[in-house]
């Protein structure tokens, strides 16, 4: 499985892709902290830029790359080697490259400039919603054979979770504002890995504006340790589950 | 012109007089003693010793001095210091255990009617109220340091406590652990100057139906609920530092029914709201930087012609909100970190108006669980696109001339 997932990794970074998208969320960060004075507003617009970028650069990468080696894994299949192995080695393969294109883009500029205190959950949250997406873009893309229509699908799921879910949270919110819904809101926002790493971030370090009533109600859940790990599992159910099922159906799939 | 002479001769005489009374092994035995045994303009002196004595009433115009700070005990059953005569001067005690009463109001050193008094470098410790001003004129509050370890708002009085009085100083006291630091009631022409009030349980400066005062110089930190100043109109705010106003109903400065007053040079630092204004009406708010907050300045919709100058708004959640559509007020010449525009003649000011009232800071004034969505993609769409087009938020709602640079002083 090593030689399968080094030989993936090596092919990813001669990629010109992934090369730019290191370029890219690097120039972004250093432009950031650059460019503000305040280092935590640098950290809160940064964390927009990455809860924007790399979700969407994961997740379109991986499935373009899924489609595009179907061949190599059929050669693969034609081998002695398990198909979990095969779909696993695809997994950590795509997971160790992005993961490391996020840590080399954006990383090393996060830990230059940010408080100590919010760097490391900064780079956690991108590291982790990198490898949200990329099990999401391996479930879309093993329920669809079509590479247009997969891809089209890649991009609507970053759609919705960057964008719509919101919109959705939003009216809902308008809607049953009669009624107490924070603790109802808590979990479905634990519906949209965006939104929950957003809020774990935020009350680390805006907490401000987060008073008030429902600012108490969000706090004692997700500001206290045990919130912050109950959120981090929900995350990792989101790596998880998607490639779970993914695998499942790839194990059973006439391909 | 001799027979005026002759009776400033006298009179000077007439003061030279005074006498000295010593408590302690060179008098008398008890505080008690010593001031029935002095006449008025006599100096009590009291060396250092734990005086419980129960309830001391100065009736006479005397100077209580303490020597190397005495304990003055109340058990926690007194009244301590009953001050009933006007020109008493109190100096270097320590005051503590005061009675507890709801109906009686007992403090640590309480004035009745007293005209001139000077309460200066006492240090009180666990009382029910500090120090008790009512129908005074012309004291000083000098120098004390007032501590208190309430819990309950009910259980405990205030650190400075005055009321129904007239041109009273309040200057260089600390106080902390009270319900309220400092409360002004009915009291006018006065000034608080240079105090520290922080961590008491609700304000740490309430002020009510209180005109023409002045605070200046003054630090107010970590109370329940900040500052409060209500119903009152010429109150002068200089250079105060409102700071760690922390909790659901918390606000930096709570101006409520205020009129025609000034409001300079503050600083508002890392508050859940650092201003609050309702029915806020002539007030000149300027200079004054508002950092780090969760709501910079909260102006409800019934304030009137109020002028917000040359302020500064530098890292705070929400620079601005409001609860109406309408704006009665002039916002000018502000400095606003959130400002997006540019400044083609470099004169320092932006071309473009600035709307400081965001579309979420709205949502979120109506419906406080959109909170949840703070800083999401879909949410600065949402404020881009009105901060274009502004539909929803009042179009007035704005500075037209922003400073490009944070102003300095």
């Amino acid at each position: 499985m090593n030689r399968i997932v080094k030989f993936i990794v090596l092919d990813i970074f001669r990629n010109k892709i992934i090369l730019s998208y290191t370029i890219l969320m690097s120039a972004l960060s250093w432009g950031v902290f650059s460019l503000e004075d305040n280092s935590t507003k640098g950290v809160l617009t940064l964390l927009n830029l990455i809860l924007l970028n790399v979700p969407l650069v994961s997740i379109v990468f991986s499935s373009i790359y899924l489609y595009n080696s179907s061949e190599f894994i059929e050669l693969l299949l034609s081998q002695p080697i398990r198909r979990k192995k095969i779909w696993l080695s695809l997994f950590v393969g795509l997971q160790t490259s992005l993961i490391l294109a996020f840590l080399l883009g954006a990383g090393i500029p996060i830990l230059v400039y940010a408080p100590i205190n919010y760097s490391f959950i900064l780079i956690l949250i991108g590291v982790v919603i990198t490898a949200v997406f990329v099990s999401i873009a391996f479930f879309s893309s093993i329920y669809t054979r079509d590479k247009t229509k997969g891809i089209g699908i890649a991009i609507l799921l970053w759609l919705f979770f960057a964008l719509l879910f919101d919109g959705l949270l939003l009216f809902l919110l308008f809607q049953f504002s009669e009624y107490p819904i924070e603790v109802p809101m808590m979990f479905v926002s634990a519906l949209s890995p965006i939104d929950l790493s957003r809020i774990m971030i935020l009350l680390q370090l805006d907490v401000s504006a987060m008073m008030g009533y429902t600012g108490a109600v969000f706090r004692q859940f997700f500001g206290t340790r045990i919130g912050i790990y109950i959120t981090f599992a929900v995350l990792m159910l989101w790596i998880f589950i998607p490639f779970y099922f993914s695998l499942r159906k790839f194990k059973k799939k006439d391909l | 012109m001799r027979l005026r002479a002759i009776v400033f001769l006298f009179l000077l005489t007439f003061k030279l007089s005074a006498k000295t009374v010593w408590v302690g092994k060179m008098g008398v035995k008890t505080i008690k003693e010593a001031l029935s045994k002095a006449v008025a303009f006599d100096t009590v002196y009291v060396p250092y010793g734990i005086y419980k004595e129960g309830n001391l009433v100065v009736n006479k115009p005397v100077c209580l001095l303490g020597i190397n700070q005495p304990v003055l005990d109340g058990q926690k059953k007194f009244e301590v210091l009953s001050i009933r005569a006007s020109d008493v001067k109190v100096n270097g005690f320590k005051v503590q255990h005061s009675g507890f009463g709801t109906l009686e109001d007992p403090g640590a050193i309480k004035l009745y009617n007293a005209h001139r008094v000077e309460v200066s470098n006492n240090e009180l410790e666990d009382n029910f109220f500090g120090i008790y001003v009512q129908y005074g004129t012309n004291c000083v509050v000098k120098n004390n340091k007032i501590k208190a370890y309430g819990t309950e708002e009910q259980q405990i009085g205030n650190g400075i406590h005055c009321w129904k009085s007239d041109s009273l100083q309040i200057i260089g006291n600390q106080i902390s652990g009270h319900r309220d630091g400092i409360y002004f009631e009915f009291v006018t022409h006065s000034i608080i100057w240079r105090n520290i009030s922080k961590k008491n349980i609700r304000y740490g400066l309430h002020f009510m139906f209180s005109n023409n005062d002045a605070y200046i110089g003054n630090v107010f930190k970590e109370n329940g609920a900040g500052v409060a100043v209500m119903f009152t109109k010429g109150v002068t705010m200089i250079n105060n530092v409102f700071e760690e106003n922390w909790g659901d109903a918390s606000y930096g400065l709570l101006l409520k029914e205020i009129s025609d007053s000034y409001v300079f040079g503050n600083k508002f630092i890392h508050n859940t709201a650092g201003v609050y204004m309702e029915g806020t009406n002539r007030i000149h708010f300027e200079y004054n930087v508002l950092e780090y907050n969760g709501w910079g300045l909260k102006m409800q919709a019934n304030c009137m012609d109020n002028e917000l100058l040359e302020n500064n708004f530098v890292a705070n959640t929400f620079d601005i909100s409001t609860n109406g559509t309408l704006v009665l007020n002039i916002f000018t010449g502000n400095y606003w970190d959130k400002y997006e525009g540019y400044d083609l003649n470099r004169d320092g000011t932006g071309d473009i108006p600035y709307h400081p009232l965001s579309l979420f800071s709205v949502i979120v004034e109506n419906y406080p669980s959109a909170m949840l969505l703070y800083r999401s993609i879909m949410v600065s769409l949402l404020d881009h696109s009105e901060k274009i087009m502004p539909t929803l938020t009042p179009d007035n709602f704005v500075d037209n001339t922003p400073s490009m640079h944070a102003i300095k002083r």
